[in-house]
């Protein structure tokens, strides 16, 4: 049976602007977490819970690290929780991204927009134990915004995009495309008109999307987070998903 | 202590049910607890064909409560039948199948679907969900359409028929009279309010339908006073719903004329909420001083 877990908190950073990192401590979820995975976060005085997503995880600490942007009450609150506080949450929800069809020896592209960049980072450290060349091209509003730039370069060859060229390339993450070379699959994440821009610019690659809704239940009952598939039916985001094929969903 | 309550169809163990719309078809929440701890299940709208449901964004978060337009989202009932009772069916729990609609006959053609199942116990009619475009919210807002689907979908079933009202009206007491004097078995109420959030950086509204339904705690006090009122004027077992979290909260609702109570939006927040609550009842009934579920019932047509 599933439950909810009590998790308490480690540490809480400010990592960027309006981005928080916390360090929470469960180590049952930790050991079943898996990239593309994400906790859905009860925040007491609201009445639906926040879907974050996991940026590390370390079984041996029976530690997650969940990363989040601060838009609204919700997450303002979380923000202000101290180490020792638990937070009530509901997880590892979803699917999680398949790794299985990466081929030893290949290279693997992967695109993290935004609060999108942390599971992509999950993934990376995953794919980095495997014998895979990674290329990671991080996009951010500006340079204010951006993190993990060092922490993607110990495990692959990085670019950083902002949307306004206060760092890095200027522009979108599909700017950089002709500059990284060949690849065999692409993993993305990040907000909408992104993974839009990246599935047309890619529709030729095999690729795996994971999406981000407004949910309700978070757990598949409520049908509030749902996509069109191509073939004329649907899936739940939180349930089927988050992570989709690219040529299976339609954005 | 004695949870026990007798409703027409519904020999129920406990008052609690999910309810419809909150809960899906329950197998996600079975991953949480055995359904079988339910005093019943409302399940999902039934269609008579397979509805894809409105644009998302569906949901939006508000002070103390959501709104939600989903849509009807559902496989059709001939699916459900096929796929969703016989699962549920499994359980030591009654089964109530929500019947929506957008025309007459997609009612009675429905209807008619359930009565080929010998797993669901009760119909709730739905004439009050507020997202859809075409009919449904009209057969629950005019009393004469509102007894003219009931007495209809009363003739086509031959199980008992809750009518699930809508708080959009003017005069509530009015809709369960009419529905009542139809030949309504019982009344189930409230559906969500019309509500609106605009998304303040484009000025547009948030939910994609434009309009949601709100439910969840904000809604509580309206669901008390529409119940309480109702009570009033109308015989028949009422199935109370609008914003309850807690135990507490079922109690007010049995007070103010519920026979029976169902959770919806708090399932969101804490999957458990149902069984929480069932495990809260008894304690909480004691400390009001009741005996048993029934004694609240009992004792409240002399307050009312």
């Amino acid at each position: 049976m599933k439950k909810k877990h009590e998790m308490k908190v480690l540490s809480v950073e400010t990592i960027a602007k309006e981005t928080i990192e916390m360090k929470l401590y469960q180590p049952e979820v930790s050991k079943q977490t898996v990239p593309g995975q994400f906790l859905h976060l009860l925040v007491p005085g609201f009445t639906l819970r926040r879907p974050i997503s996991i940026a590390k995880v370390d079984k041996q600490e029976g530690t997650i690290t969940i990363l989040f942007k601060v838009v609204g009450g919700g997450t303002k609150s979380l923000a202000a929780y101290q180490p020792g506080m638990t937070v009530d949450a509901l997880g590892p929800n979803g699917n999680g991204f398949s790794i299985d069809d990466v081929p030893e020896g290949g290279r693997v592209l992967l695109i993290g927009g935004g609060i999108g960049v942390p599971p992509i980072y999950h993934l990376a450290k995953r794919l980095s134990e495997k014998n895979v060349e990674l290329v990671a091209v991080l996009g951010f509003q500006s340079k204010d915004y951006v993190f993990y730039e060092d922490a993607f370069k110990e495990i692959a060859e990085t670019y950083v995009v902002t949307n306004d060229g206060s760092y890095g390339h200027q522009g979108f993450v599909t700017h950089v495309f002709p500059e990284v070379g060949a690849f065999d699959q692409y993993f993305s994440c990040g907000p909408l008109p992104m993974l839009r821009a990246v599935t047309t610019e890619l529709k030729d690659t095999a690729g795996k999307v994971s999406l981000e809704e407004r949910m309700g239940c978070g757990v598949g009952a409520c049908m509030a987070c749902v996509l069109p598939t191509v073939d004329n039916s649907y899936k739940k985001i939180c349930s089927d998903g988050p992570v989709f094929s690219a040529q299976e969903v339609i954005l | 202590m004695n949870l026990e309550v007798k409703l027409p169809g519904l020999a129920l163990k406990n008052p609690i049910m999910p309810a419809s719309g909150c809960f899906g078809f329950g197998k996600e929440y079975s991953e949480f607890y055995d359904l079988s701890r339910l005093g019943a299940i409302i399940m999902k709208a039934a269609t008579q064909f397979e509805r894809f449901g409105n644009p998302t964004p569906r949901v939006a978060e508000t002070s103390s409560g959501m709104l939600n337009a989903i849509g009807l989202q559902n496989p059709g009932v001939e699916r459900i039948i096929a796929n969703e009772v016989p699962r549920l069916a499994e359980y030591d729990t009654s089964i109530i199948a929500n019947v929506a609609g957008s025309s007459l006959e997609e009612y009675i053609f429905v209807t008619k679907a359930f009565n080929e199942t010998n797993d669901v116990n009760a119909l709730e009619l739905n004439i009050s969900c507020p997202n859809v475009k075409e009919g449904g919210i009209q057969f629950g807002t005019d009393p004469e359409m509102a007894k003219k689907v009931t007495a209809a979908v009363k003739e086509a079933s031959n199980l008992p028929v809750y009518v699930k009202l809508s708080p959009n009206v003017t005069n509530i007491a009015e809709m369960a009279k009419a529905v009542e004097e139809a030949g309504a078995d019982g009344l189930s109420m409230i559906n969500t309010l019309t509500g609106m959030k605009l998304h303040l950086p484009t000025g547009k509204p948030l939910i994609a339908n434009q309009t949601g339904g709100l439910s969840g705690a904000a809604i509580k006090p309206i669901a008390i006073r529409m119940i309480y009122e109702v009570r009033q004027q109308v015989s028949i077992p009422i199935i109370g719903m609008g914003g309850i979290t807690t135990a507490e909260d079922a109690l007010e609702f049995l007070q103010a004329g519920a026979d029976a109570v169902a959770v919806g939006t708090a399932n969101f927040q804490n999957p458990f909420a149902c069984v929480d609550i069932i495990d809260a009842l008894p304690e909480t009934l004691i400390k009001y001083q009741y005996t048993s579920v029934q004694d609240v019932i009992d004792r409240r047509s002399a307050v009312v």
